[in-house]
């Protein structure tokens, strides 16, 4: 069974939902970023996805879109990301996820992608541009062992859904709007997160985009079985503060949030 | 004429060979599902394909003539060159054939709102005159660069009742306001239609966007045959995202014409400012599509650059990647220099001022005309006219 899908389960059945965090490789001091990750880790989050950056991230907000920006500008690449990697897992178990587009990974070799993911302690993959429809083509035989998370959206029916979650390995990533990474003031759609609660069933379930603070945390938490925080904590980073305070703060009041409910 | 193998492309995936697909976020898949299962019950709509003639006739100006460039076949004293004219249809070029038949589409899905991409403006101009025509909501994005360079394009929008959302990130290109586009439409997806202004995009936009265009190569057909018969023995076109090259060699693709596509090789080839993505280009995924693309060694998309902002593309449709391995078609690039001489030699000999991005297909003639011979036939797809890149002309060309 998945690294990522057992810690998910053992936390669920101990009383906590999950607080997956999102950060940009690289971002904001690329000298910095393994103290960043494991500070991230010390104050609660229980997983921690890493954006590798490209050029042209067309699934994300303002917010995002800038920080890979300002990582590119600062050379952060495929192999750089690898590094990072390594030197986190030597200090903890977490789970550990790359996210990106399908491009870089492409141009890096796929083949040589999925075996860097696995020497370097990672455990899955989030490529929001390889749908299932091109899942197949993509990741082969080569990514056996790592957790590929597939996305579903208020626009994937209930069908589709069930595909998905049976493609799906680690858990189902749950977008709550109709959008773009970020802060968004949309309506916050329960009806269709319950729903999808329903029709994931292979998989364990974890709702992002859009999700900002704790009253947010609050209202999903009671049907998934864990948030990720990405936007909000970028936004949170780009001052600054060499300690990161605020983007630790408010991954411990995320934290908090996703335990207390229950 | 020999006919060559039959073929039947995209597959039921979307794929032409290795190209296309869909490598879209999954909030795009039903939208492009649904947009796949309408326009597929279009095949058999008379009345769909009956309303969209009619348009064409009445209110692009369709057929676009045939033209028979004299002075300029005199001038390279070999074969005969032809123009076809898309330059004629209203709005002043090809792009409106995809607009109109888009925007049709767009009612059949019941969509209230349009949103579009746009480089030379051109393709913006037709989608917010459709929308004019028949009442929809018009958003269109242009990078800030492109907005200053066609900034008559952008009054014209305006005038239309369209809204121009200028795009800031990265190079402030046609390939940023794609993002953009792109992430508009997943934000908006349930009153909104995309109406992409190439051959490129996710699965089934290539493919639809290349039908439209194909007006332009059925009706040269038959005019050549009337005027001539026979078929050509060349057709050339410009490549930005390749539509009108498309549009024009797709009734030929299983003849023997040899189809040739012009790209913008911009200060260059060697500069790194220069859009020559088939000639220069490797495999990359972009803006949904598997294809040809301009990347750095990381697959980071490079910055690009030609004179003419409809040819400055990093990516181009993935039919013609398919086109370019299989040789079918073959791929050339002229400079930005070659491009403004081409644009003066044409508007000097025929009085026809092009567009910048119709005059790489122009320049091309340079290398192409003394290989051919007196009785051979050249057909060059005249894609748009010139008046939006008078000032561009302006300063670089010193009368
Ligand atoms: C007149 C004209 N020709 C050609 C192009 C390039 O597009 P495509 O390669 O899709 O025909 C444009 C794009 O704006 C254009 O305006």
């Amino acid at each position: 069974m998945s690294i990522i899908s057992n810690y998910i389960k053992k936390k669920n059945d101990a009383g906590e939902k999950i607080l997956s965090i999102f950060l940009t490789s690289g971002f904001p001091d690329k000298n910095n970023f393994v103290k960043l990750a494991l500070d991230v880790f010390d104050a609660g989050a229980d997983m921690l996805e890493i954006g590798f950056p490209f050029s042209d991230p067309l699934a994300d907000g303002p917010i995002i879109q800038a920080s890979s920006q300002e990582a590119l500008k600062n050379g952060i690449n495929l192999q750089i990301t690898f590094k990072y990697v390594k030197e986190i897992r030597k200090r903890t178990d977490r789970p550990i996820i790359l996210m990106g587009y399908a491009n870089p990974v492409l141009s890096y070799g796929i083949e040589k992608f999925a075996d860097n993911i696995k020497n370097s302690g990672a455990n899955g993959v989030i490529i929001p541009d390889v749908p299932i429809d091109e899942f197949d083509n993509f990741f082969n035989s080569s990514f056996d062992g790592i957790d590929k998370i597939l996305l579903v959206t208020p626009t994937t029916n209930e069908e589709r859904v069930k595909e998905i979650d049976n493609k799906s390995s680690g858990f189902v990533y749950c977008v709550s709007v109709s959008g773009t990474t970020g802060l968004h003031n949309k309506d916050k759609n329960l009806e269709f997160i319950k729903r999808n609660q329903k029709l994931v069933t292979k998989n364990k379930m974890l709702v992002g985009f859009g999700i900002s603070n704790e009253e947010d945390v609050k209202r999903y938490i009671p049907y998934c079985d864990g948030v990720i925080v990405g936007s909000a904590i970028i936004k949170s980073l780009m001052n600054d503060d060499k300690n990161y305070n605020q983007a630790l703060n408010l991954t411990r009041a995320l934290k908090r949030a996703t335990t207390e409910t229950i | 004429m020999s006919q060559l193998p039959e073929y039947n492309l995209p597959d039921s995936s979307g794929k032409f060979g290795k190209y296309g697909g869909k490598f879209v976020p999954e909030t795009l898949i039903t939208p492009l599902k649904e947009l796949e299962e309408v326009y597929s019950s279009l095949n058999d709509d008379k009345k769909f394909n009956e309303e969209l003639n009619l348009l064409h006739k009445e209110y692009t100006g369709r057929p676009t003539p045939l033209t028979f460039a004299e002075n300029l076949t005199k001038h390279y004293g070999k074969g005969k060159i032809y123009l076809k004219r898309e330059d004629l249809c209203h709005t002043g070029a090809h792009k409106i054939n995809n607009a109109l038949g888009q925007i049709l589409l767009a009612k059949k899905l019941g969509k209230t709102r349009i949103i579009a991409e746009t480089g030379a403006g051109q393709h913006g101009v037709a989608t917010a005159t459709v929308c004019a025509k028949f009442g929809l909501k018009c958003i269109v994005y242009m990078g800030e660069v492109d907005m200053e360079r066609q900034s008559l394009n952008v009054f014209k929008m305006k005038l239309l009742g369209a809204e121009v959302k200028a795009v800031t990130s990265g190079s402030k290109t046609l390939k940023d306001a794609t993002n953009e586009a792109i992430r508009d439409w997943v934000t908006n997806v349930k009153d909104t239609h995309y109406i992409i202004g190439s051959v490129v995009g996710p699965h089934p936009y290539p493919m639809i966007v290349r039908d439209f265009q194909s007006v332009i190569g059925k009706e040269t057909k038959e005019q050549i045959l009337q005027k001539e018969n026979k078929l050509p023995d060349y057709i050339i076109a410009c490549i930005g995202g390749g539509s009108n090259a498309i549009g024009i060699f797709y009734p030929f693709v299983i003849t023997n014409v040899k189809l040739v596509g012009v790209e913008a090789a911009g200060l260059g080839l060697n500069s790194n400012k220069h859009s020559a993505t088939l000639t220069k280009g490797r495999e990359g995924i972009f803006h949904g599509m598997k294809t040809y693309l301009l990347q750095d060694e990381n697959g980071q998309v490079s910055e690009v650059h030609s004179i003419s902002a409809g040819l400055d593309y990093p990516g181009v449709g993935p039919e013609h990647s398919f086109l370019k391995d299989d040789a079918r078609v073959k791929y050339f690039s002229v400079t930005d220099d070659e491009a403004l001489a081409a644009a003066k030699l044409l508007s000097e000999l025929e009085g026809i001022i092009p567009a910048l991005e119709t005059a790489h297909a122009i320049a091309y003639l340079e290398y192409l005309m003394p290989k051919t011979i007196k009785d051979e036939i050249v057909v060059l797809n005249l894609s748009g006219r010139g008046d939006k890149d008078l000032n561009t002309i302006r300063e670089n060309l010193a009368l």
